[in-house]
């Protein structure tokens, strides 16, 4: 069993030290570093280029395996709920739900790609899936939706992305990793992966993807991590 | 511009560079070593580096800065900024004002004396004749912290945005050895700041100067 930094009773700690500690657990946070940070937010997002492409790693840079880390914040394995489908809505103009089949007939994206963890780490690993870009233009997602919002089966782990990074080429609802079908320790059967943000950003074991007009949080975000979160 | 011989040991805006870089350096080492506790190893997933002895150590906590890894990347990247911006305008300072003919090593002019230096401090030669406000060996720990402190920010910059970066990630060959880096340097300013105090506290009257400015030479 592989190392969980983010288990329930850390999220519940997260939640005690957003309770009773000092300024470094609030979001919005106050003072000289909330102004710090809403203007890092910014830098980020001018840092952000949407044609630039992660690096293609060399195969031989591939992550051993088992030493991909599985991170969910449920107890244990998140499991598909039979009839598992991806609901697909918001501003579109055609919303509905996906089987995976449907999913595996649209446009295919492969890469490998270096994955960069908030903690410090880093892992190689290849994916593929459907772009988020190739499902917007599935669903018909209108343009002047400028957020979209991924959530799961995985206690509701949710995130939201701006719609410049999630319509980039190399954002992904990925179904394999390595060649093979996506595993449950990985998000099964459907996850985001990208190579422009960090992986907290990357909601596993997706049940709904909402093209929306403006950002809501996110599991992490809201106890205290950056929103933007590129790299 | 003529070289600087009557001006004052420490002009104000060598001392006001100076004197920032104290807690600018404080924040980010603390919040650094905070961030370091969420993954206290070096190298990737699978790939540790076997030439880092600390592996898994983690820092006191009385070295710490920021309760937890969100706090801590709020702190390291909220005063990254001023620190980059104070070694920037340092060294515009430097080169508008000539300063850097007292203050920076040039090899031609000051190997010499840094190796007689050096050998008096191992008590192998008696004292150099000191000429001007520092000797070459001086100039060569102080020119070298200047770099130390560019590649300081330049690979934080390269773990900051290792994608939109990806030129200045792969200057220091990727990601994970961009992370040795970073933490390497600190290392080095710690051994830096440790020897700085030092010889500081051997000579009471350079502490009085970066404070007061000093006397110009010919007063």
């Amino acid at each position: 069993m592989p190392e969980r930094v983010l288990t329930r009773r850390r999220v519940l700690l997260g939640a005690a030290a957003l309770a009773t500690s000092a300024c470094d657990s609030q979001r919005p946070r106050a003072g000289f570093l909330g102004v710090m940070d809403r203007f890092n937010e910014r830098a980020q997002s001018a840092f952000f280029h949407p044609t630039r492409l992660a690096r293609e790693e060399p195969v031989e840079q591939l992550t051993p395996p088992g030493d991909f880390p599985q991170y969910f914040i449920s107890e244990t394995v998140p499991l598909a709920p039979a009839g598992w489908r991806l609901e697909v809505g918001g501003l579109v103009a055609r919303p509905r739900a996906f089987t995976l089949e449907e999913l595996q007939r649209l446009p295919r994206t492969d890469y490998r790609i270096r994955h960069h963890c908030v903690e410090g780490w880093s892992a190689v690993a290849s994916w593929h899936g459907v772009s988020v870009r190739d499902l917007a233009r599935a669903v018909g997602a209108d343009p002047r939706a400028g957020f979209v919002e991924f959530r799961s089966f995985d206690q509701g782990y949710y995130s939201s992305w701006d719609a410049p990074s999630a319509l980039h080429p190399q954002t992904v609802l990925a179904y394999g990793m390595n060649g093979a079908p996506l595993i449950p320790g990985h998000g099964a059967p459907l996850r985001l992966y990208s190579g422009v943000k960090l992986g907290y950003k990357m909601v596993k074991y997706l049940t709904t993807v909402r093209f929306l007009p403006e950002a809501t949080g996110g599991t992490w975000e809201d106890r205290g991590y950056e929103w933007f979160a590129g790299v | 511009m003529h070289p600087p011989e009557s001006r004052r040991p420490q002009p104000w805006p060598i001392r006001l560079a100076h004197w920032a870089n104290v807690p600018l350096l404080a924040i980010l080492a603390a919040s650094g070593l905070q961030i370091l506790v969420a993954y206290p190893r070096m190298g990737a997933r699978g790939r540790p580096f076997a030439l880092y002895p600390f592996q898994d150590a983690v820092p006191p906590s009385w070295l710490r800065l920021g309760d937890w890894l969100a706090g801590a990347r709020s702190w390291h990247f909220a005063f990254g900024w001023f620190l980059a911006l104070n070694g920037f305008v340092y060294v515009l300072y430097l080169a508008i004002s000539g300063e850097w003919r007292r203050r920076l090593f040039l090899p031609r002019r000051d190997t010499r004396d840094a190796v007689a230096t050096l050998a008096y401090y191992l008590r192998l030669r008696p004292a150099p004749v000191q000429t001007g406000l520092y000797n070459g060996l001086q100039r060569l720990a102080y020119t070298v912290t200047l770099l130390m402190g560019a590649l300081s920010v330049l690979s934080g910059l390269a773990l900051y945005k290792p994608v939109q970066l990806q030129w200045l990630t792969a200057l220091f060959g990727g990601y994970d050895p961009a992370r040795f880096v970073h933490l390497l340097l600190l290392a080095l300013f710690a051994f830096f700041t440790v020897g700085h105090v030092v010889l500081v506290a051997l000579h009471p009257r350079t502490f009085g100067e970066m404070i007061t400015g000093g006397r110009k030479p010919d007063a």
